[in-house]
């Protein structure tokens, strides 16, 4: 980028070369195929991390360069940050107390069932 | 209107200059994603939820699912989020006709992306594949409730071991709701990322008329950059749809 302008007015936006968008969609295409790969595979029960972090590696890769974050104003990749965070404060009150309340819709659901082939 | 003369060229009258309503919008668009990335949590949480209660539900209900169609459907995005990745750099080159192969592109990728996605609902409605209220459904808590034709359906067909061979009927009344459920899920969050492909196609083709007009360049790009930001998004949650339902062993 010879044409890099540093006056204010002028700079908005930062260009990606094309070269470098065709590694990182490179990139993607193989990260797919190693998931579809690693999902039909028998991983004795690590596949949903695997699957997990795969998929990370590919989220990650949108947005540092298709997204721009990485050489954007860091406050943006904060937002998305804090995002990301809260779904994974969601996901971790609500995974505590999921099986709070397992036992009493198994009692209910027997007592469906029973009526139904009464 | 001395101020007004000195104005810079395509700003609004709001904004001091260029690069401050650049990073205005730039802003707003990014705490939207915020409030996306939220809306969809709901959806992923009951998943988690559902998914750590029954994970046999899953492993058994995710053979109904087309691998290969749900793969074909990554590949499509990703090279859609490609395109118009190139496209925004396009934009900021102030390449118009490169933008516009590149634009249309990617609605087309998208449009495949709805058709593979209408072929997979078509599919799963013809089988009666749906969640427990369908009336079509053969996932119902009660087995007289099921079409006599799909009860007898056999189970194997979709099981690439070709070791299950129950009828729907068969199966046990709990399991077959729960397995309604599942695809209860999978509708709702195939749907919801869906109907963001379509609001993506409606924004990619007013970008499209608009580069047709010659509206964009160099120092007129954010409309691209903004809407391609949104596009990369629904990509984004695709990327994790599509472990999270097709790849369950």
């Amino acid at each position: 980028m010879s044409d890099h302008s540093h006056d204010s007015e002028e700079h908005i936006g930062h260009i990606l070369p094309l070269s470098l968008l065709l590694k990182v969609f490179g990139g993607l295409v193989c990260l797919t195929i190693l998931t579809v790969m690693t999902g039909k595979a028998d991983l004795h029960g690590a596949d949903l991390a695997v699957a997990m972090v795969i998929a990370t590696c590919k989220a990650s890769l949108v947005c540092f360069f298709f997204m721009h974050l990485k050489y954007d104003r860091p406050f943006h990749g904060m937002i998305f940050l804090f995002s990301v965070m809260f779904v994974g404060l969601f996901l971790a009150f609500v995974t505590l107390d999921s099986e709070a309340y397992q036992d009493d819709i198994r009692e209910k659901l027997s007592n469906d069932i029973l009526q139904i082939s009464e | 209107m001395s101020a007004h003369d000195n104005h810079p060229e395509g700003v609004a009258h709001h904004f001091e200059s260029a690069s401050q309503q650049f990073d205005s919008g730039k802003l707003g668009i990014w705490t939207f994603l915020l409030t996306e990335v939220l809306f969809f949590s709901a959806l992923f949480v009951a998943y988690t939820m559902y998914r750590n209660n029954y994970p046999e539900v899953f492993q058994f209900a995710s053979q109904y699912l087309d691998t290969n169609l749900g793969a074909l459907n990554t590949l499509v995005l990703l090279l859609s989020s490609f395109t118009i990745a190139w496209g925004v750099r396009n934009a900021m080159l102030g390449e118009t006709k490169k933008l516009t192969i590149n634009l249309i592109i990617t609605l087309v990728c998208a449009a495949g992306f709805m058709m593979i996605k209408a072929e997979e609902y078509g599919h799963k409605f013809h089988e009666g594949t749906l969640w427990g209220g369908h009336e079509h459904s053969i996932f119902k808590l009660d087995a007289n409730d099921v079409d006599p034709h799909m009860a007898e359906h056999s189970l194997a067909f979709n099981n690439p071991d070709g070791e299950f061979t129950a009828a729907v009927k068969d199966l046990d009344p709990e399991f077959r709701q729960k397995l309604g459920i599942f695809f209860g899920i999978y509708f709702c969050l195939t749907g919801l990322h869906g109907i963001h492909v379509l609001i993506g196609m409606i924004l990619l083709s007013w970008l499209l008329i608009r580069n047709l007009r010659g509206e964009f360049g160099p120092k007129n790009f954010a409309a691209v950059d903004f809407i391609a930001l949104y596009w990369h998004l629904v990509d984004l949650i695709w990327i994790f749809l599509f472990p999270l339902l097709y790849l369950i062993s």
